[in-house]
């Protein structure tokens, strides 16, 4: 009970709740580090508007829902938890997509089934059973949006290779059409747009990240 | 923690109440926006077969300026069967095509879009849906009043491989419609062949494929075979009267 009581007094932005922000980004992300949400992160990422509306949209969906789970921890029924969990992920897609398609018809249009895909998003239901269930509203809040921002920046950064090497464009923006380099003799590659390549580009930022940061790296069993 | 079954019970049913009720308000809340919505986004296509409604992505109004732009350049609309004949009771703009497509030939709706342009020169549009590689494509061709040649085309899907079938619906790809025919010069009905790699080009009536999207392009050269070849007699019918 001391703890709780501590807790409640920590300002907003302590060290240690901007930390549950900040780590999921680099040290703990969830794509890089522990490997989960890989399957959106290769089927979105060829282009990067859509990989931009489906971050913002995960955001939604696990801050929200980590808040809500975390509000109801101490009433869910441990034997059905994991059924709560989706049923909350579930209607917040389920809210989101409506929203989009009543308000931002022309995203909803070319997002179409990777709004629903958000439910089959495992960082979601990983972050709900490790966190949210057994910490308080507002950590909960910002593990949630930690988490999919994590999530976010490397869809982000891995669409951004893809539709440049792949399509030629940024944005939709046809950036090497613009620096003249096809008169030069380079094409779009197409193997960036499929799938494997996706695997590969991520390969390679775990590879960086882990080039950069040595607590990543596992020491060798002796 | 560890609850008795009761309560297990009782928490379900609840929340699923909850949820429920809920999602019900949000889906009536928003219901008429989304039929707005798709109405514009329709009537948008239609448009944009035509190259008409080319500012509304800068207009503030879309909806209004959609609205618009619909009166200005569609001036008549009708519903006809296989045979060419004109269905008195059906609104064209309430068909959708999907529902006709699963029809038999003779028991089809068939929409027809007449636009005029320029003041001088009437299009027909034909409202079309098929199957793409994971689900379903569609969109708008807009005939020449040869009943033949190719004015326009818009086409889109639901979930086609971004960056490869996806392709269909740039601008890039629809350009290469542009006044290809439908009926060869013993006035035989083809449609449009898009072609992969492999193909042999048909003068006039072939397209290039797109690269990786094939399964894609077929099932919009299905889709458009499938369509079109619903409204031949009808086409034939008027292309007599010329």
């Amino acid at each position: 009970m001391s703890q709780t009581e501590q807790q409640e007094k920590e300002p907003l932005f302590s060290f240690r709740n901007v930390k549950l922000l900040t780590t999921p980004l680099d040290d703990e992300n969830p794509i890089t580090v522990l490997v989960l949400g890989i399957c959106s992160a290769l089927a979105v990422t060829v282009m990067l508007q859509p990989a931009v509306v489906l971050t913002i949209s995960v955001i939604c969906v696990m801050g929200l829902a980590n808040v809500i789970v975390s509000l109801l921890r101490n009433t869910i029924p441990s034997r059905i938890r994991i059924i709560v969990q989706l049923v909350v992920i579930a209607s917040l897609v389920i809210l989101v997509d409506q929203i989009l398609k009543a308000f931002l018809y022309d995203v909803s249009r070319q997002l179409s089934v990777f709004v629903g895909l958000i439910i089959t998003n495992c960082i979601i239901m990983g972050r709900l059973e490790a966190f949210a269930l057994s910490n308080k509203v507002w950590p909960s809040f910002l593990d949630g949006v930690g988490n999919a921002a994590g999530y976010g920046i490397i869809l982000v950064i891995v669409a951004f290779i893809r539709e440049l090497f792949g399509s030629g464009t940024v944005y939709g923006y046809p950036v090497m059409e613009r620096l003249g380099v096809y008169e030069l003799g380079y094409e779009d590659n197409g193997f960036m747009i499929l799938p494997p390549m996706a695997l590969i580009t991520v390969g390679v930022i775990i590879w960086v990240q882990r080039a950069r940061n040595r607590k990543l790296i596992e020491s060798s069993p002796s | 923690m560890k609850k008795s079954n009761t309560y297990i019970f009782l928490y379900a049913s609840v929340m699923v109440v909850i949820v429920a009720t809920v999602l019900s308000l949000v889906s009536t809340w928003l219901g008429p926006f989304q039929e707005r919505n798709i109405e514009v986004a329709k009537k948008t296509d239609i448009l944009k077969s035509v190259e008409k409604a080319e500012r509304v992505r800068e207009v503030d109004d879309r909806h209004s300026y959609i609205y618009e732009e619909y009166e200005k350049y569609i001036v008549e609309t009708y519903v006809i069967n296989h045979k060419g004949e004109i269905q008195d009771d059906i609104e064209a703009f309430d068909v959708d095509m999907r529902d006709e497509m699963r029809k038999p030939l003779e028991e089809r709706n068939l929409p027809v879009f007449v636009s005029l342009i320029n003041d001088d020169s009437y299009k027909y549009i034909i409202p079309m849906h098929g199957r793409g590689l994971w689900g379903p494509v569609f969109g708008y061709v807009a005939l020449n009043d040869d009943f033949n040649t190719i004015y326009g085309i818009i086409l889109d899907h639901e979930s086609e491989t971004p960056g490869l079938g996806a392709e269909i619906s740039t601008s890039g790809f629809q350009e290469r419609f542009k006044g290809k025919r439908l009926f060869d010069e013993d006035s035989e009905f083809i449609s449009v062949k898009i072609l992969a790699p492999s193909d042999s080009p048909v003068e006039g009536h072939s397209v290039d494929g797109i690269s990786g999207g094939t399964m894609t392009t077929n099932g919009v050269e299905d889709m458009m075979y499938d369509v079109l070849s619903s409204y031949e007699d009808y086409f034939r019918e008027r292309r007599k009267e010329q």
